[in-house]
């Protein structure tokens, strides 16, 4: 089984005025399509790192990211630029939508980037946004929106580019409970559902709970790495 | 693209309405400004055609030089047919023109005499449209002259008073006669009106006995401006043996000022524009600097760096040019009043007169001038989005995001 994703001897060093943090250490891991991850670990211990490394949008120090055979490491900047926007979609703690545009607009966004056509856009937005129970707020501004609800858009609009996996750093650090649970029922489902692979990071133990396997980050290092479902 | 740069520049409405504001403001006080100096400079041409010069001229090659009584237009049989082929033709003036000068028992002066048909002179200029006192000059009234009223002035003559004229006769001898004031014109240009006193060629032809009529000078009008300088360079080629000059070239300051407007709209409105880039550079970097994050996080998902800069440029040249449309339709309702009412200038009147200005302003703003400012912003909306698009670039996605 060839995985979508391999880290070979991760390690990112950040340098700042003389210090040196090893915030990712030398880290090999293997991520197979359809996963539903949980990255968890104490603050500092490189959670975000790890996933901005796997993202794209951070370069390592050392080693190789993998992804569909494609080493990430050796693109330049703007090759990444549009691997991320072919490859992968984000999802970020403080949901990060665009302000001025509605719910459908932001879902629509990265497809206009990709330069796909407007009818396409509009069924797909409708479609997610449809899935993921938010289709009478589809005109809405995120302002106009609770926290749970932009989060539930943000994830929609990681989907609409059809993206090899998902990362979320912390979707559901700012929700209340409710919301947090009910953001990841709905990320369960598309994973399910769509066999779309989810990585995320989270401290909070419900939601490592609904995760299938759980890595344990300590010290940038793997610490424990556990399927559970 | 557009209509999401569009939306952002209204994320902070107090802050892009205060530039657009300024924006509209600096572009009115240009424009205003320009039309008024138009509105001057333009009456002043129509009066030196209308009253002056008209739009082409003609004399013998040696005339403008040395202004002698003998430098007369030859083969005017040939010429006239060939005016009467112009379609665009008002009238033409057979002019008697020469340096002379005039006394009255207060006072002399050196003056241009000119001689003139009243009707085709009536035809061909407005002079008779500035008479202030008496009449306009007549063939049946004899040994008259319609002079200036700075002239007047100057001589301390009124009306029906007696001068003579005394001047040149074409074998260098002087000649003097009587004559009486019957009109008194004012053009509004003191330089002119002090020195230039028509006669008829009636009274002219009667000083020179021996001489055939004398003809100095042939102004054209014609009935629109535009068409001067196509007839002016065929009445060159086809006239070899006389000097054929547009007004511009008669009066080549004022050809100059009407050249120079332009040049003073593109030096205060880049004045103006470079004044107002530092506003919308400050409020553009200010707008980047709020959104760090969002830029982040469109960096993230897959925005080329072109497209971020290219929204940032468009946000840019959308603020300055929504101020400046704002700018160009307040500034034509304000052209189109005082284009019908004028701006009076009474109280600086009498140096405009000196300078051949009229009081009265009438603002003027072509099409091109509109236009004009219309590039000039979308130049200098280009130019002020690069400092706030550079700092966009400069952000890394990954620290961008962790921004709070
Ligand atoms: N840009 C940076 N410059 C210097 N040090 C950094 C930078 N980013 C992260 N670090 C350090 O790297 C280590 C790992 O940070 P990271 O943000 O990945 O941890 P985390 O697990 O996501 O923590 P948290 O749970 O608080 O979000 C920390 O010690 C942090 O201080
Ligand atoms: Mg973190």
């Amino acid at each position: 089984m060839s995985s979508i994703i391999e880290l070979k001897n991760l390690t990112k060093i950040y340098r700042e005025d003389g210090n040196e943090v090893v915030a990712v250490d030398n880290v090999n891991l293997q991520i197979q399509k359809g996963e539903f991850t949980a990255i968890v670990g104490p603050s500092g211990s490189g959670k975000t790192t790890l996933l901005n490394l796997l993202g794209g949008i951070d370069k390592p120090t050392s080693g190789q990211i993998i992804v569909d055979g494609t080493d990430i490491t050796r693109l330049s900047f703007s090759q990444l630029v549009d691997f991320r926007l072919h490859n992968i979609g984000f999802v970020f703690q403080s949901y990060n939508l665009i302000p001025v545009l509605t719910a459908k607009e932001n879902v629509e966004f990265v497809m206009f980037l990709q330069n796909r056509p407007q009818s396409e856009r509009e069924k797909r937005s409708t479609e997610l946004l449809t899935a993921i129970g938010l289709a009478e707020r589809m005109n809405s501004r995120p302002s106009k929106l609770s926290g749970g609800q932009q989060q539930r858009v943000a994830v929609a609009r990681a989907l609409a580019p059809r993206p090899k996996f998902v990362l979320a750093d912390e979707p559901t650090a700012n929700l209340d409970s409710r919301s947090a649970e009910n953001l990841l029922e709905i990320m369960e489902m598309l994973n399910r559902n769509e066999n779309i692979t989810f990585i995320f990071s989270t401290h909070d133990p419900r939601v490592m709970r609904k995760a299938r396997r759980i890595v344990t980050l300590l010290d940038g290092h793997i610490d424990n790495d556990t399927v559970t479902g | 693209m557009i209509r999401l740069a569009w939306k952002n520049i209204w994320r902070n409405p107090t802050r892009s309405l205060i530039i657009l504001v300024a924006i509209a403001i600096g572009v009115i006080s240009g424009s205003v400004f320009t039309a008024f100096y138009n509105g001057m400079i333009y009456q002043r041409i129509d009066d030196a055609i209308a009253n002056e010069t008209s739009n082409i001229q003609i004399h013998a090659p040696s005339y403008l030089e040395n202004k002698e009584i003998t430098d007369t237009i030859a083969n005017i049989h040939k010429i006239l047919p060939l005016l009467d082929t112009i379609t665009t033709l008002k009238s033409y003036s057979l002019r008697f023109k020469t340096m002379s000068m005039l006394s009255s028992a207060n006072n002399n002066s050196g003056i241009v005499l000119i001689g003139i048909d009243p009707i085709q002179e009536k035809k061909t200029t407005n002079i008779w449209k500035h008479i202030v006192q008496g009449q306009y000059l007549s063939s049946e009234k004899k040994n008259t002259l319609l002079i200036g009223e700075k002239l007047a002035n100057k001589l301390k003559i009124k009306l029906r008073s007696k001068v003579v004229l005394t001047l040149q006769d074409t074998k260098g001898n002087l000649i003097s006669a009587a004559f009486r004031v019957s009109g008194i014109y004012n053009t509004g240009n003191t330089g002119f009106d002090e020195r230039v006193v028509y006669a008829t060629w009636h009274d002219i032809k009667n000083l020179f006995p021996d001489s055939t009529l004398l003809i100095h000078e042939i102004a054209i009008a014609l009935q629109n401006d535009k068409h001067t300088s196509n007839y002016a360079e065929k009445l060159k080629i086809s006239l070899p043996f006389a000097d054929v000059k547009t007004w511009k070239e008669l009066y080549p300051e004022v050809g100059l000022m009407a050249d120079y407007t332009q040049y003073l709209q593109l030096i205060y409105m880049t004045i103006i524009f470079l004044a107002l880039s530092f506003g919308i550079i400050n409020t553009m970097l200010m707008a980047v600097m709020e959104r760090t994050r969002e830029l982040g996080m469109l960096m993230a998902i897959g925005m080329k760096r072109t497209k971020i800069f290219q929204m940032i440029t468009y946000e840019t040249i959308m603020l300055m040019g929504s101020g400046t449309i704002v700018g160009l339709f307040l500034t034509y309702i304000i052209i189109q009043i005082l284009s019908t009412t004028g701006i009076n200038l009474a109280s600086f009147a009498k140096g405009l007169n000196q300078m051949g200005l009229s009081a009265m302003v009438y603002p003027v703003l072509t099409l091109r001038e509109y236009l004009q400012t219309i590039e000039l912003v979308l130049v200098a909306g280009f130019l002020s989005s690069l400092i706030p698009a550079r700092r966009a670039l400069k952000l890394t996605p990954s620290e961008a995001l962790r921004k709070q």
